[in-house]
């Protein structure tokens, strides 16, 4: 399944990324460049070439590990997604965590207490959460964290004048730990924080809501009527044997969900100057620098793709009906 | 002092339309090694009463307004919820009617059964076999196997190895079977089992009923069988009590109330079986239908079908009147006969 979803991926990108107006190699060149300058770099590029020679050219490229170069900062794209994509995972990894370790228990709360205040407090929350936009979140969290308290740093991944962690798994936090370096790990996680929370309500919000309903309903289930007749303790069965019946459906939400967070990376990462892919792809996009672009496409895709299929083992981990049929 | 004794208990449960007067005054006495069978049509209140005997009605919608129920003396009703568990799945078991639905379908038979075991040995160490304090490790091997014996004493073949299973690999019957394990591991005095044969295969249904038969007999139970099916009642319950619109109107020794049924409802619910399978939802000889319960006819709810009725039948519920030594009738008509 994975090929064909990125080879089709790969084959869009390249040609909506090709259909559009202008000329990135004359950008590239500068104003100042003569006309054969610019043929030169093209040629150089090897943008002078047919599209599909060109596109081959780029999937078997793909394959062996070239991902092209970005005319703009004359790298390999592949070496820029090294550093960049794992910015953005760690901070959509944090905020997933966050928005599962939080709406998980809250909307089985939430369905445990119906139509309480412990209910109305999270249905409050939660709707207040998803409709607002997520930057303005943010700059309401530097607001009172950053500036006001100071408890948190404004923005940035690692403050400029201290050296990061060695390079590992490009993880920050991650990274600091496997160095043994506890100040480090404090330094990168209070970095994360923010972002990470005002990337984490919206997913937080939809899964408490969707933990809520499949609750309510699990609730009336004729098994929970059982377990209760057989005395087992009520936080046993919300905490064990209600929750595991209604998670399926939030595992659709979180599936959805990072897909969604990575490719709307870029307001958090502006808001907090978060070294992301959603920069970095922006800043190509607006130099119409394709290179980076198509990389950051494929590899949001590749990502998306391994965690659903993560997603459907899981399923088979909730429910083994699932996993023996 | 009976084990369990239920005394004048009236529950209303609110709904959309209003409250409904569910349980209109109910007694009952269940002694230890008595099965008693509870029966009426559909509605009439004795999933309700099974429930209230375990508190597993919650208020809302539940309100009980008078009544007691006591349980080895304990008054249940003042029973707050730590006492109730201390109970349930202890000393009073419960089966239901669709195996297929009482089984949670995401854990193993098996993990359900160990956390069962493990909170009626919380409640008492000896089900485990094991001294007080206990190490968890040592709990969770003896929980471990209590569950395999116990599915081996229902007739689960291969216990060991069915241990493990989830429950859409159980037929029908085995999941019965594997719920009767359950509700019997924390070796209950009272059984209570709501309808656990109509929803399985006319086949399998005997064979549960020889089971729980062979089993209530073999550990002294006192059973409360509910059920709408006679035949039932006939083959494996030494009593019975006959409810009608949250009312018992006729109870008594099985032998006694099959032989000479009192209460004109008893009569019609008697003509009507045609065979061992009984028909739910109406009786085809009696006019009429089952009251509205939130606005319940004055006195005998039973009086507005009753051929026999008096205008001194609306005016209060009648008195159970002894018509025999265990047998005793609720009914103005028996009571002037007598
Ligand atoms: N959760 C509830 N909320 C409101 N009303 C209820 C509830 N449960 C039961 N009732 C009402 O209480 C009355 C008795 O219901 P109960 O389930 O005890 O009937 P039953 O005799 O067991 O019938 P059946 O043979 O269909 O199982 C019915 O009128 C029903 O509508
Ligand atoms: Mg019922």
């Amino acid at each position: 399944m994975i090929v064909p979803v990125l080879l089709g991926l790969s084959l869009l990108v390249f040609a909506i990324s090709h259909l559009l107006p202008g000329d990135p190699v004359a950008l590239a060149a500068g104003p100042q460049a003569t006309k054969t300058e610019i043929a030169a770099l093209a040629h150089e590029l090897g943008t002078d070439q047919p599209l599909p020679v060109q596109y081959w050219s780029y999937l078997t490229g793909l394959l062996s590990g070239d991902w092209g170069q970005s005319v703009l900062t004359r790298r390999p794209v592949l070496a820029d997604l090294r550093i960049y994509l794992p910015a953005t995972l760690e901070l959509v990894v944090a905020a997933m965590a966050l928005a599962i370790v939080i709406g998980i228990p809250a909307g089985l709360l939430s369905a445990v207490f119906v139509d309480r205040w412990p209910d109305y407090l999270s249905r409050i929350l939660s709707l207040g959460a998803i409709s607002m936009p997520r930057f303005f979140l943010g700059l309401l969290l530097q607001l009172g964290f950053a500036m006001q308290l100071g408890w948190l740093p404004l923005n940035g991944r690692y403050p400029i004048i201290e050296d990061p962690p060695p390079f590992v798994t490009g993880f920050l936090s991650l990274d600091a730990l496997l160095a043994g370096d506890p100040d480090a790990v404090w330094l990168a996680l209070t970095h994360l924080a923010l972002p990470a929370i005002a990337m984490s309500l919206s997913p937080l919000a939809t899964i408490t809501r969707m933990m809520r309903s499949a609750t309510i309903e699990v609730l009336q289930q004729d098994y929970v009527l059982t377990e209760r007749a057989l005395g087992l303790s009520r936080w046993l069965i919300i905490f064990k044997y209600v929750a595991k019946n209604a998670m399926s459906s939030s595992l659709t939400v979180i599936g959805l969900y990072v897909g969604w967070l990575l490719g709307g990376s870029v307001l958090v990462e502006t808001v907090f100057d978060w070294p992301g892919i959603g920069l970095y792809a922006t800043k190509a996009i607006v130099t119409q620098d394709f290179m980076p672009v198509m990389g950051v496409t494929l590899a949001i895709g590749v990502v998306f793709v391994l965690v659903n299929l993560v997603i459907d083992l899981l399923y088979g981990v909730l429910n083994p009906k699932v996993r023996l049929g | 002092m009976a084990l369990l004794e239920i005394d004048n208990l009236h529950l209303a449960m609110r709904s959309f339309d209003g409250e409904a007067q569910v349980l209109n005054g109910i007694s009952l006495s269940v002694d230890k090694g008595q099965v008693w069978g509870l029966v009426g049509e559909t509605g009439c209140g004795k999933s309700v009463t099974g429930l209230s005997v375990a508190r597993l009605l919650a208020s809302p919608p539940a309100r009980y307004f008078g009544g007691a129920i006591r349980f080895d003396g304990q008054d249940l009703m003042q029973a707050d919820e730590a006492a109730m568990r201390r109970l349930r799945g202890r000393r009073i078991g419960m089966i239901f009617q669709d195996p297929t639905t009482n089984l949670n379908p995401v854990f193993r038979i098996g993990e359900q059964m160990v956390d069962v075991a493990l909170h009626a040995g919380a409640t008492d160490p000896a089900i485990l076999g094991l001294p007080q304090g206990a190490p968890r490790r040592a709990r969770l091997a003896a929980a471990r196997q209590l569950a395999i014996r116990m599915l081996d004493r229902v007739g689960i073949p291969k216990a060991v190895d069915r241990v493990d299973d989830y429950p859409h690999q159980f037929s029908g019957g085995m999941r019965q079977r594997v719920l009767i394990a359950m509700a019997l591991i924390g070796k209950p005095d009272l059984l209570i089992a709501d309808e656990p044969t109509t929803a399985l295969d006319v086949s399998v249904q005997a064979q549960i009923l020889q089971l729980l038969y062979d089993l209530v007999g073999e550990e002294g139970l006192a059973v409360l069988l509910i059920t709408h099916n006679l035949g039932v009642v006939a083959q494996i319950c030494s009593h019975v009590a006959v409810m009608y619109a949250g009312n018992i109107v006729e109870s008594g020794d099985v032998r006694s109330v099959f032989k000479q049924p009192g209460h004109p409802y008893t009569r019609a619910l008697l003509a009507a079986v045609p065979t061992v399978q009984s028909v739910r939802g109406a009786l085809q000889d009696l006019p009429g239908a089952v009251p509205d319960l939130i606005h319940p006819p004055p006195g005998c709810r039973f009086a507005p079908r009753c051929a026999l009725a008096t205008p001194a039948c609306a005016q209060a519920l009648p008195a159970p009147v002894p018509v025999g030594p265990l047998h005793s009738v609720s009914c103005l008509a028996v009571g002037a006969a007598a």
